[in-house]
């Protein structure tokens, strides 16, 4: 057995870490999602792919803890209490939860990054959130991190707004990472982002995934990125869930009409 | 008034405003949000903060605490940047003679009511009395998150973490925690409380104090409360512990050596000299016979000996 078809197995064996089942929102009379059920274990990445409106961002916010669904369940191995309702747990408690064990990327870093804080700072802050009070050992901490991320450690006490688009979100993808989350959720990561610039951050975040072995759930409308970073799909439409699978699978070989439209119109080059 | 009972002398003719400018309902309201304010020490309660006939900034969250708490037998004091002769505190201290017919001093030890703004007095301060702060901003978070909703919960729930921000970026581009007034405290372990814009230099006064501390933010409209004898604890990285200011000069006038001093530019030729801010301290250290080394200088006599003892301020017409 090889190393990828070992990993593979573990995943199988392993408890779910997130387990979501028939996950509901609406608007008003609006649908944002409907029915939306599907297990992630660690180390797994999970795509979610639909052209826009298709509710991705609904899912992600709802299984995120940072939207209420209408109808369903969101259940996450919690360190504390072992598997459990995310929604069923006090506030204070499921807003630990979401510092101590997950990350959010956002798709602008504006919305992800403290703008009025140094660039060190936003990545220290999860460490400070945490309870770290030894300003030596995160500056240590934030100082690797930045490494990590590919970043000129010179700039470390810059303001956010004083880096370029691409250096905003790898700043923020180190203060995602820095706490040793172990799921992490992004919404659209390499969005607003030009063509290279975006190559050299899936690069980045497909390396730090495998080497920290994290549970990602990651949304986008970009295929190319579906195929670099996930390991399953999840294609969504109207709210629904049309088709799941390997993304090879899903990828190459379509079984839903709406999945067929959606890789046959993808730009070639 | 229909119900409640009138302060004392609130309906004396000839008078145009309610006894201490505020109507009873309005005292009572603040009297039970001060209660509150005191049973949970650091505790942001919000009130209905009335117009007063000052501008926001100028005070009127601690003048509507003076005004709840007055009574015709307590002695006002009411300090600015530590001194007594500053047009705010005169201003605020004459309104109070005025509208609470209170005697009023400059002497830290007389006063059972102490109005400040930026900082506490020097001399130590006994049970008793009451220091009323001024706050602008009674939120320590605010310059981090702008969200009020987000800022109540993490009162609420006891994170604290984004505080150690501030510090960690002081400590990032000045090498230690450069951060000087409103340096943010931790009362009995719980609540984060701004200490309103005192130097920290200060900030140990805070705890243990024999006073009473109340902190008033018009415009925010909200009241919180150091009770006396309470833990306050100044935060600090493990590796950059709390420090105060410190001088290299005493007090130019009364040579303190333990006093929080002032900047005061003499000339266009950069010649200045460091004078106690506490200006009733100073005065009266001076009248004990400590001399700093510009002792004869004018604004030593300017400001005129120690302080006359207490006295009614003369009927309004």
């Amino acid at each position: 057995m090889n190393a990828m078809a070992q990993n593979a197995h573990k995943a199988i064996e392993a408890t779910p870490l997130l387990r979501v089942d028939g996950l509901t929102k609406w608007y008003g009379h609006v649908v944002g999602c409907r029915d939306v059920s599907f297990e992630i274990r660690p180390g797994e990445v999970l795509g979610i792919v639909g052209e826009s409106g298709s509710g991705k961002t609904t899912v992600l916010n709802c299984i995120s803890g940072r939207l209420p669904p209408s109808a369903g369940q969101v259940e996450f191995d919690t360190s504390r209490f072992g598997p459990a309702d995310i929604y069923g747990l006090s506030e204070p408690d499921r807003r630990r939860m979401q510092r101590e064990e997950w990350g959010f990327v956002h798709q602008n870093p504006r919305d992800g990054l403290r703008m009025r804080a140094s660039g060190g700072a936003n990545v220290a802050e999860p460490l400070m959130n945490l309870g770290g009070r030894h300003y030596g050992k995160m500056r240590a901490a934030t100082i690797e991190w930045l490494e990590r991320v590919e970043l000129d450690i010179g700039r470390i006490d810059d303001k956010p707004r004083h880096f370029s688009g691409g250096m905003q979100q790898r700043i923020q993808v180190a203060r995602n990472l820095i706490h040793g989350p172990r799921l992490v959720f992004m919404d659209e990561p390499t969005g607003g982002l030009d063509v290279s610039v975006q190559a050299r951050l899936l690069d980045l975040l497909r390396e730090l995934v495998r080497d920290l072995g994290l549970a990602v759930i990651i949304v986008t409308h970009d295929m190319a990125v579906a195929r670099l970073m996930a390991d399953r799909l999840m294609v969504m439409k109207s709210g629904y869930v049309v088709e799941t699978g390997l993304t090879d699978q899903v990828l190459d070989d379509p079984q839903h009409p709406y999945s067929q439209l959606l890789v046959s119109s993808v730009l070639q080059i | 008034m229909s119900s409640g009972s009138n302060t004392q002398g609130s309906n004396r003719t000839g008078r145009y405003y309610n006894y201490a400018y505020l109507d009873e309902q309005t005292k009572r309201m603040i009297r039970r949000t001060i209660l509150k304010a005191l049973a949970i020490p650091g505790y942001q309660v919000p009130f209905g903060s009335r117009e007063m006939p000052v501008p926001y900034g100028w005070g009127t969250g601690g003048i509507q605490l003076t005004a709840a708490i007055i009574g015709p037998d307590d002695v006002y004091k009411c300090i600015d940047q530590g001194a007594d002769d500053t047009t705010n505190a005169v201003s605020i201290r004459r309104f109070f003679a005025q509208v609470a017919d209170v005697a009023v001093t400059e002497e830290t030890a007389e006063a059972t009511i102490i109005q400040t703004r930026h900082r506490i007095p020097e001399k130590p301060l006994k049970e008793g009395q009451i220091l009323v702060f001024q706050v602008p901003q009674p939120e320590p978070l605010r310059g981090l998150e702008p969200r009020e909703t987000e800022t109540r919960a993490m009162h609420a729930y006891e994170e604290y973490g984004l505080q150690y921000v501030s510090l960690y970026e002081s400590v990032s581009a000045y090498g230690y925690i450069a951060n000087t007034v409103g340096y943010p405290t931790m009362i009995e372990e719980r609540y984060l409380m701004s200490p309103s814009p005192i130097p920290k230099f200060d900030n140990p006064k805070l705890g243990d104090n024999e006073a009473i501390l109340l902190f008033g933010a018009g415009r925010e409209k909200r009241i919180y409360a150091v009770p006396p004898y309470t833990r306050v604890r100044s935060l600090d990285f493990e590796d950059y512990p709390f420090e105060t200011q410190t001088w290299e000069e005493n007090c130019a006038l009364c040579g303190a050596e333990d006093s929080y001093l002032d900047e005061v530019i003499l000339d266009d030729a950069g010649e200045r000299m460091f004078v106690c801010s506490d200006s009733c301290f100073c005065a009266e250290r001076r009248a004990s016979g400590h001399v700093g080394t510009m002792g004869d200088h004018a604004l030593a006599h300017l400001e005129g000996g120690p302080p006359a003892v207490a006295s009614p301020v003369a009927e309004p017409a």
